[in-house]
């Protein structure tokens, strides 16, 4: 079995978020980038129990500049076999899969992983475009995956529940919570990572039609009413006739 | 050129998801001076919603599941260029997110997610979108000739806007199935947490799980969806699928009130677009009061029951 997973990097879920260049570019100063943890602790442990029930290799592709060799060296840590890195700095979500499906055109595969978003832009938007970029049948959201011959069978998370679908392979998937389970790097697998080399690839031109005409904070720090914890009347009032929201 | 709003029927109605898109597309559809197209994946749809709202077109197609979203997108692109449609709606529910991407790349569009408000300006389009888990609003420029919008729930309300008329047509093009859908899995029978209009939340104050009936009784009381916690999703004490917070669940419904929580950034990420956030805590430093509209310090063990017993007394008078 071929297994691509997909990784991408993500601002740290504690920074503080501020912009520069008059709002119009995200100030990363001072702030740590770690490997997405929809990627790292459900994509990438599942693409791993595959292979190990299975057989075969897992190959991880990121877009990146060679500041993201330390969250590269993480995924090889956990267990990737194999690493390629599409040079290039991101400057749009869309720009991503056009890269991406531009490297895995050339390459063998069964199944492709990838996160359901990242915990930074949340767009989400690079697992379905990679699918349609390479004509394949794309389940998102999933939590649950097994495998028979070429046969996949897929929970995906729906709105109060969760659908159970099947595909054939290839296909590529996005995954979340419950997909497997966090697996910690080990010391032999974080010495491992270290000699592994890291494929560096250049990447296709791309054009994006998409980009950020600015950032904006929330207007202001709420007011907050407080309430007398023996008043639950004047709680229930202010929610009736104030926020109107009962 | 035309606004393809997709509006799903789904168990029989539209949800109100559908008609915030339906609103949304209407708006937009007025300030560009085109026309509006609603897709509907059923052509046996409740005609009179779709109409109340202000669908003067509809085109159906039948027989393929949302969740077989290569086909779903194969549809949608195909009635995009049939009706030479310039802007994609469509609500970024689970659907939404299955299949927006896919039509952006099939259509050679744009592609705006998590869409909060409508265009700030339109040529080129801009629109404000949600990022960093709600903590900041990014205006997305898109520059191409055609571009996908995926809508936040609450992004506005629906409103009414009556038309005596609708034009119904079957969509023609070919279509064959990828995904097989097996069957659905409720995990509740309540109302799904990303849709609910009030949740009640619980965290690590509650102390275990054996004490969630006192914050479930004030959710009946309220018709609200039940939340936690990560911890307390980590601990089991409720199931994972309830975890609102940057690596759980993000929500936005009108009323969030957050019961023994004490609000690490990561969970503000997940719930901090709610229009009010309650919160109630025995700690009046916990972090969550200054996300706060209304705070409440006490012991949560006797201020819930309170609240559950005041929501009572204020629905029967």
């Amino acid at each position: 079995m071929k297994i691509i997973v997909c990784i991408a990097r993500a601002i740290e879920t504690t920074a503080k978020i501020k912009f520069k260049n008059e709002g119009r570019e995200f100030d990363d100063e001072g702030v740590q980038y770690i490997l997405n943890p929809y990627d790292e602790w459900y994509s990438l442990v599942r693409a791993l129990e595959v292979k190990e029930s299975l057989g075969g290799e897992v190959t991880v592709i990121h877009v990146g500049g060679a500041d993201s060799d330390q969250i590269i060296r993480k995924a090889l840590a956990i267990g990737a076999d194999n690493e390629i890195r599409i040079n290039a700095e991101v400057r749009s979500g869309e720009e991503v899969p056009h890269l991406l499906a531009a490297q895995i055109r050339n390459m063998d595969y069964d199944i492709i992983f990838t996160g359901q978003e990242t915990v930074d832009y949340n767009g989400g938007i690079v697992p379905p475009m990679l699918s349609a970029l390479l004509d394949l049948p794309f389940i998102g959201v999933v939590s649950r995956l097994e495998l028979d011959g070429t046969t996949a069978t897929l929970s995906r998370q729906i709105e109060g529940g969760v659908e159970v679908v099947e595909s054939q392979l290839p296909l590529v998937l996005s995954a979340t919570k419950d997909l497997a389970q966090q697996r910690i790097p080990n010391m032999r697998g974080i010495m491992m990572a270290k000699r592994k080399p890291i494929e560096v690839v250049e990447p296709n031109s791309f054009e994006s039609s998409v980009s950020t005409a600015g950032f904006h904070l929330p207007e202001k720090e709420k007011s907050i009413t407080y309430v007398d914890a023996d008043n639950m009347d004047e709680l229930v009032r202010l929610l009736h006739e104030q926020a109107k929201v009962i | 050129m035309s606004i393809i709003v997709f509006c799903e029927f789904v168990d029989g109605g539209f949800k109100k998801n559908a008609l915030e898109a339906l609103t949304y597309s209407r708006k937009v559809a007025q300030e560009k001076g085109e026309d509006l197209v609603v897709v509907v994946n059923d052509s046996d749809f409740d005609q009179d919603v779709i109409k109340n709202y202000g669908g003067k077109k509809v085109v159906t197609y039948d027989s393929v599941p949302v969740g077989d979203s290569r086909s779903t997108a194969q549809i949608l692109s195909g009635i995009v260029e049939q009706e030479n449609g310039s802007i994609v709606v469509l609500p970024y529910n689970s659907t939404g997110k299955g299949i927006a991407g896919q039509i952006a790349v099939k259509i050679n569009g744009g592609i705006a997610t998590s869409v909060n408000g409508l265009p700030v300006e339109y040529d080129p389009l801009v629109v404000p979108t949600t990022v960093f888990s709600g903590k900041a609003t990014a205006d997305i420029r898109i520059s191409s000739d055609k571009a996908v919008l995926g809508l936040q729930n609450n992004v506005l309300s629906p409103e009414e806007s009556p038309v005596d008329e609708c034009e119904i047509s079957a969509y023609q093009g070919d279509v064959s199935p990828h995904i097989t859908v097996v069957r659905q899995e409720s995990v509740t029978d309540d109302i799904p947490l990303p849709e609910a209009e009030i949740v009640v939340s619980g965290g690590r104050g509650l102390k275990g799980p054996e004490n969630w009936p006192i914050l479930e009784e004030l959710a009946q009381e309220l018709g609200a969806a039940t939340a936690c916690s990560r911890p307390v999703a980590d601990s089991d004490w409720r199931p994972h699928h309830e975890h609102v917070g940057q690596t759980g669940v993000t929500i936005r419904p009108n009323l969030y009130i957050a019961i023994g929580i004490s609000g690490a950034i990561q969970h503000l990420g997940g719930v901090n677009n709610s229009k009010t956030i309650v919160v109630i805590n025995k700690d009046p430093e916990a972090p969550f009061f200054k996300a706060a509209d209304y705070g409440v310090v006490g012991d949560l063990f006797e201020v819930v029951p309170k609240l559950t017993e005041a929501v009572r007394k204020w629905k029967s008078s």
